[in-house]
């Protein structure tokens, strides 16, 4: 055995050694990315939000840390005695002069074993190119027949049927009531849907879901039973299972991945009940503009028509044929008096001459007419005059008798 | 045009044939006769149609071992 010399001075200080062994300890790739299995004990979870624990098992104890930065992602509530693995790097607490863990995951055990058989199977299927997207047939907008396939009994069922009451009350669901969770829920799933697809072929589109759990409670959704049978759907499927960070391999297989059970339910509703409202008012609205706009057409066209028979009418024609007449008597009235006048001034001048050749106007002038008396003859010439005569003398105001010698 | 009875017909139905009645009335030379049946039956398709969306409820039915059963839930 080495014998220390008495005379050597010190050459390391507690501070520079430990910072020796932590600089080991954090060069180490493999202390740098482990995971460790083991048991929750000294649980302490003081206000400052880290979270301080010890790993143990048969043989041995590992102080532990988890920073508050890192207990945000923590899905898992941490007790006394569970059976963990945790992931993280070795480093030494100078302070205490101890090494620990400074874990950044914590996981229930076998869930990496889980997550192992969940990515072979994803890498299996991928392959085979069941989860393609030419696969995925489209949602119809407005489905009339909504199928569930889910446990009679969850929550999701309800915040399914309420999302589908909300949105789009005109639908008809069928639910397929089936065990979502353990050994026996993959046939079950299985059946529910063959089932539904069998009574109900006429399904506009079908959700499948559960609400949230742990990744073993959401499992059945892995199997890959159920994952085939939902790739095989003649009908489009939306996947609903637990939460928004939660994927499963049905949610590969299907047409549409919902992140919740009620995401999945308005998902098959992309048309709701408002957007029909306001659909119907707009087309009812339509009908009375269309309408009015035609009788309008018909108005002016009856108004038009109506100026046109107007004109058409036979009293325009009677009063115009009034008019003519009123024209033609104005004519011949007029022609009438013009011949009148004409006539009458014939008259005048007949008359005139009339007058002139009046024996009366002769006589006026101082001449007189001799007729006999006995025969009435007017005595015209000398011969007609015989002695002893008796004539009769008309003059201009009256008549007497003379005798002839 | 083969008319279905209105009172018997789906709110799709029922929208759609809305849907032609207005465009026809939009698009076509149509006698003031017809225009009016039309507006006519257009009116009782949007009445059915604002019906039905008042009366909505959703049916819920489920599979069971008889077959299809009104759901209780």
């Amino acid at each position: 055995m080495n014998q220390p010399s008495l005379f050597s001075s010190p050459r390391w200080t507690v501070t520079s050694l430990t910072a020796y062994l932590r600089e080991i300890f954090e060069s180490d790739e493999m202390l740098r990315d482990v995971w460790i299995q083991g048991e929750i004990s000294n649980l302490s979870r003081p206000r400052s939000g880290h979270i301080y624990f010890t790993l143990k098992d048969g043989g041995a104890a590992l102080r532990s840390v988890m920073w508050r930065s890192s207990t945000a992602r923590l899905a898992l509530d941490l007790r006394e005695g569970m059976a963990v693995e945790a992931h993280g790097y070795l480093g030494i607490y100078d302070v205490s002069g101890q090494y620990q863990l400074y874990a950044d995951e914590i996981r229930p055990v076998g869930e990496g074993l889980l997550y192992q058989e969940f990515l072979r199977l994803k890498e299996m299927l991928e392959a085979e190119g069941l989860f393609d997207a030419e696969h995925k047939r489209s949602i119809p907008e407005i489905p009339k027949k909504i199928g569930i396939v889910t446990s009679a009994t969850g929550a999701a069922l309800r915040d399914m049927l309420n999302t589908l009451q909300r949105r789009m009350p005109l639908a008809e669901v069928i639910l397929a009531p089936t065990t979502v969770q353990g050994d026996t829920a993959p046939p079950k799933i299985i059946a529910a849907l063959d089932d539904l697809l069998r009574i109900v072929p006429d399904l506009d589109v079908i959700l499948l879901g559960r609400g949230g759990g742990s990744i073993e409670d959401l499992w059945a959704f892995n199997d890959e039973r159920v994952v085939r049978a939902v790739a095989a759907s003649p009908v489009p499927i939306i996947s609903g299972v637990g939460h928004e960070t939660d994927f499963t391999l049905t949610d590969f297989a299907s047409d549409l991945r919902a992140a919740t059970p009620t995401a999945a339910a308005e998902l098959a509703t992309p048309i709701t009940i408002d957007e029909l409202r306001g659909a119907t008012n707009y087309y009812a609205d339509q009908l009375k503009i269309q309408i009015s706009t035609a009788l309008d057409k018909y108005h002016i066209n009856v108004d038009d028509l109506c100026v046109r028979l107007g004109y058409a009418s036979p009293l325009k024609q009677i009063q115009r044929d009034a008019q003519s007449l009123d024209g033609l008597l104005h004519r011949l009235n007029t022609r009438q008096t013009h011949r009148q006048d004409l006539m009458w001034t014939q008259i005048k001048g007949m008359n005139r001459r009339l007058e002139a050749l009046n024996p009366q106007a002769v006589l006026g002038r101082g001449y007189a007419v001799l007729t006999r008396q006995t025969d009435q003859k007017i005595i015209g010439s000398v011969d007609d005059a015989n002695a002893g005569d008796e004539l009769k003398v008309r003059v201009v105001d009256g008549e007497f008798g003379v005798k002839v010698t | 045009m083969t008319e279905k009875k209105i009172e018997k017909m789906s709110y799709e139905e029922a929208f759609s044939e809305l849907e032609t009645i207005v465009a026809t009335l939009e698009n076509e030379q149509t006698s003031l006769d017809k225009s009016m049946a039309l507006f006519e039956r257009g009116q009782n398709l949007s009445s059915r149609c604002t019906f039905l969306l008042e009366e909505a409820e959703l049916k819920v039915r489920q599979l069971s071992e008889d077959g299809l059963i009104e759901a209780d839930v």
